[in-house]
């Protein structure tokens, strides 16, 4: 597709993987620095050939630590960007995504999940970097990490990932799979004045009013953000740093910035939270699952129904925040009995359901390198 | 001094380059980290770009320090990862003047692959690396510019490894400035900054600078001040050296520091390719030419 616009508004028949570029074009990406791994080459690849004909900067660049390490600094510098990576790249930008949510960088990382660990299995899939996307960097922070189970999420997500990270001012998380980023089906674009944009907070007055803090927050734990070459002369640094951007090295400072960190997701989660539920109402059963498990989630749900059976399907759309508030009010009303949690890891969601229950979860997991069949997630709701 | 009477400078005519309510800094005595910053802030003053424009950008380490003392937008990143951080600055905004202020480990060991890479691509980047030939924030560490048989915190029984040397490194990487001076020479070192500044493509300046606490004390080479004496008195300045031959060690006395602006040439430099301008190779000739009539190949070996 080379349409010579940043949206290219209408149906199209598209891979995942370059729905998840149309996506980031749509949203007004500037700046790309990547790496080429399978199963993620195809975003790479499209945004080289798209991004030239808009006047956005595409950089190839020499491995996975400098490419989130020129994000972060075009980012800085004004411009939405991104990178796409798998599992091995996405190991390398862990210490840069903590740079990224220590400095309040937006910046959007996708990762199109392989079968892991290791190099594992480059061309096969996996769900298995979940938990690291979550904790992958020392320390405590807060991410977003959306995760699509469809070409046409893979766009809808990636505008959505835009916004929210220039919102929170944090890295944002895209967690394909490879059957999704390599599947192809039909995907909406809708036209230009329909996608949603909102932009970062920037400074109010002009850098010769007043004195800029360029850490301090507002109510909502965001600190406005200035760009380099704006006059600010803006100090940033991965150092533990007070309001103005200075190196704070003490208790009181450490405890202040990191709780602030953390609190914008946390405190903001209601209106980050999204996810998709099916046959939840009466569900005695609630089979978890996320990207392309969902979709077996979703057949072994209808042929339960089908059955007799109330299960019912639970897919969250962000994986962090996870909606844990949706688990609780299922468990309030007292009828489900079981959970069972599908994915392809050996069970990393899984965890977050049994530290919110009592109740029993069953795990459906494999490694990687297959889908899990519907068969194999209704046998264990039906069990 | 000041209990007997002398006053110390309440202000400085550097001092709005500097963030002054940053200081003191946490340099040890007989750094050479300081002049080195000196020189940096009057070549930005020199450079005749204003300050609004100038960039720095650091990784870790003692010398990364330094981005948080100048007083221009200034970025300290992660260990190594200053160059990158950079191109991305330098992409997207090349209206302006992006100095990469770090040190010998950060940019050459941890950051060694940036650092080709930026080079090779001719990234519109300036590049300062203060060599003090060891990790010194960390105490002493043997590094990639630690002379053979140097003593060092990890080295304890000498340096096992032949250290790069960075002019040589820079050049053939592509660099189209590359000089070398010291935390002594500050006229010509600023004056290799402001060159560096006004050319567009990737720049390397080497700076040796004294370390006493992490290599001075272990090589028995004596405070900061007798590490300045011995770059004074064995200094050779030749512009036309040949690079492969600018080997280092203090700890030598028969030994000469080569110092030099070793290379001025133009190339085209990066820039992020762009349909309209027809393929990269084709908008890489303009700027050639255009650039020809400027900075010329004034001392080119």
């Amino acid at each position: 597709m080379s349409s010579g616009k940043r949206v290219s508004g209408g149906e199209h028949f598209m891979v995942g993987d370059h729905a998840c570029a149309e996506g980031a074009l749509a949203a007004g990406l500037e700046f790309f620095g990547g790496y080429p791994i399978t199963p993620s080459t195809e975003i790479t690849e499209h945004l080289s050939r798209r991004m030239p004909e808009l006047g956005a900067s595409f950089v190839q660049m020499e491995d996975e630590l400098g490419s989130l390490a020129a994000v972060l600094g075009a980012s800085a510098a004004g411009a939405r960007s991104m990178t796409a990576t798998s599992g091995p790249g996405f190991s390398l930008m862990m210490e840069n995504i903590g740079l990224a949510a220590m400095m309040e960088i937006p910046c959007v990382i996708v990762d199109v999940m392989r079968g892991s660990p290791s190099t594992g299995l480059p061309t096969a899939v996996g769900q298995s970097d979940v938990m690291q996307a979550r904790w992958g960097s020392h320390g405590d922070y807060s991410i977003v990490a959306y995760c699509p189970n469809s070409a046409q999420e893979c766009f809808d997500l990636m505008v959505k990932a835009f916004n929210t990270a220039d919102e929170y001012r944090i890295p944002t998380l895209v967690l394909m799979d490879e059957v999704i980023g390599h599947m192809t089906e039909r995907v909406m674009i809708p036209e230009a004045a329909k996608i949603a944009f909102s932009g970062r907070k920037r400074p109010v007055r002009p850098p010769q009013e007043a004195a800029f803090l360029p850490f301090k927050a507002d109510g909502d734990g965001v600190p406005p953000m200035a760009h380099a070459g704006e006059g600010y002369k803006v100090h940033f640094t991965g150092l533990t740093h007070d309001e103005k951007g200075y190196p704070a090295l003490n208790a009181e400072a450490h405890r202040a910035l990191v709780t602030r960190l953390v609190d914008k997701v946390r405190l903001n989660a209601a209106a980050i939270v999204e996810y998709e539920g099916l046959h939840l109402d009466d569900a005695e059963v609630v089979v978890v699952a996320y990207g392309c498990t969902s979709r077996s989630a979703r057949q072994a749900v209808l042929t339960a129904r089908e059955k007799g059976a109330r299960v019912g399907l639970l897919r969250p759309i962000t994986l962090w925040p996870f909606p844990e508030d949706k688990l609780r009010r299922l468990l309030r009303k007292g009828v489900v009995k079981r959970f069972v949690v599908a994915e392809i890891n050996m069970g990393q969601i899984s965890r977050e359901v049994e530290r919110l229950t009592q109740i029993p979860v069953l795990r459906v997991n494999h490694p990687g390198g297959a889908m899990i069949l519907p068969e194999d997630i209704l046998e264990a709701a039906l069990s | 001094m000041n209990a007997e009477g002398a006053k110390i400078a309440s202000s400085h005519h550097l001092d709005s380059l500097f963030r002054a309510d940053r200081l003191p800094h946490i340099l040890c005595p007989g750094c050479g980290i300081g002049p080195a910053m000196h020189c940096f802030a009057q070549a930005m003053l020199e450079s005749g770009i204003p300050l609004e424009r100038h960039v720095c950008v650091s990784g870790i380490g003692c010398t990364g320090r330094v981005a948080g003392y100048v007083n221009v937008d200034s970025y300290h990143t992660t260990h190594g990862r200053a160059i990158p951080f950079a191109l991305g600055i330098s992409v997207v905004r090349p209206d302006l003047k992006v100095t990469v202020f770090s040190g010998d480990g950060d940019l050459i060991s941890i950051g060694g692959n940036h650092f080709i890479h930026a080079a090779r691509r001719n990234i519109n980047l300036n590049v300062i690396c203060v060599n003090n030939f060891n990790y010194g924030m960390t105490g002493g560490q043997a590094g990639p510019t630690t002379p053979l048989g140097a003593k060092a915190a990890t080295a304890p029984y000498g340096n096992a490894e032949r250290p790069f040397i960075l002019p040589y490194l820079a050049a053939a990487v592509g660099a189209t400035f590359v000089a070398r001076w010291t935390a002594l020479h500050v006229r010509q070192l600023k004056e290799a900054m402001v060159r560096a500044m006004k050319k567009k493509g990737f720049t390397f300046i080497e700076v040796l600078a004294p370390c006493p606490t992490g290599f001075g004390r272990p090589n028995n080479i004596g405070d900061g001040l007798e590490e300045m004496e011995r770059y004074r008195s064995r200094c050779v300045v030749n512009h036309r050296a040949a690079l492969h031959e600018l080997d280092l060690d203090l700890r030598r006395i028969d030994q000469p520091f080569v110092l030099g602006n070793f290379v001025d040439i133009d190339r085209p430099h990066f820039r992020p390719p762009m349909i309209e301008h027809g393929p990269a190779a084709e908008f890489g000739r303009d700027e050639r030419s255009a650039e020809r009539g400027g900075d010329g190949m004034e001392g080119a070996p």
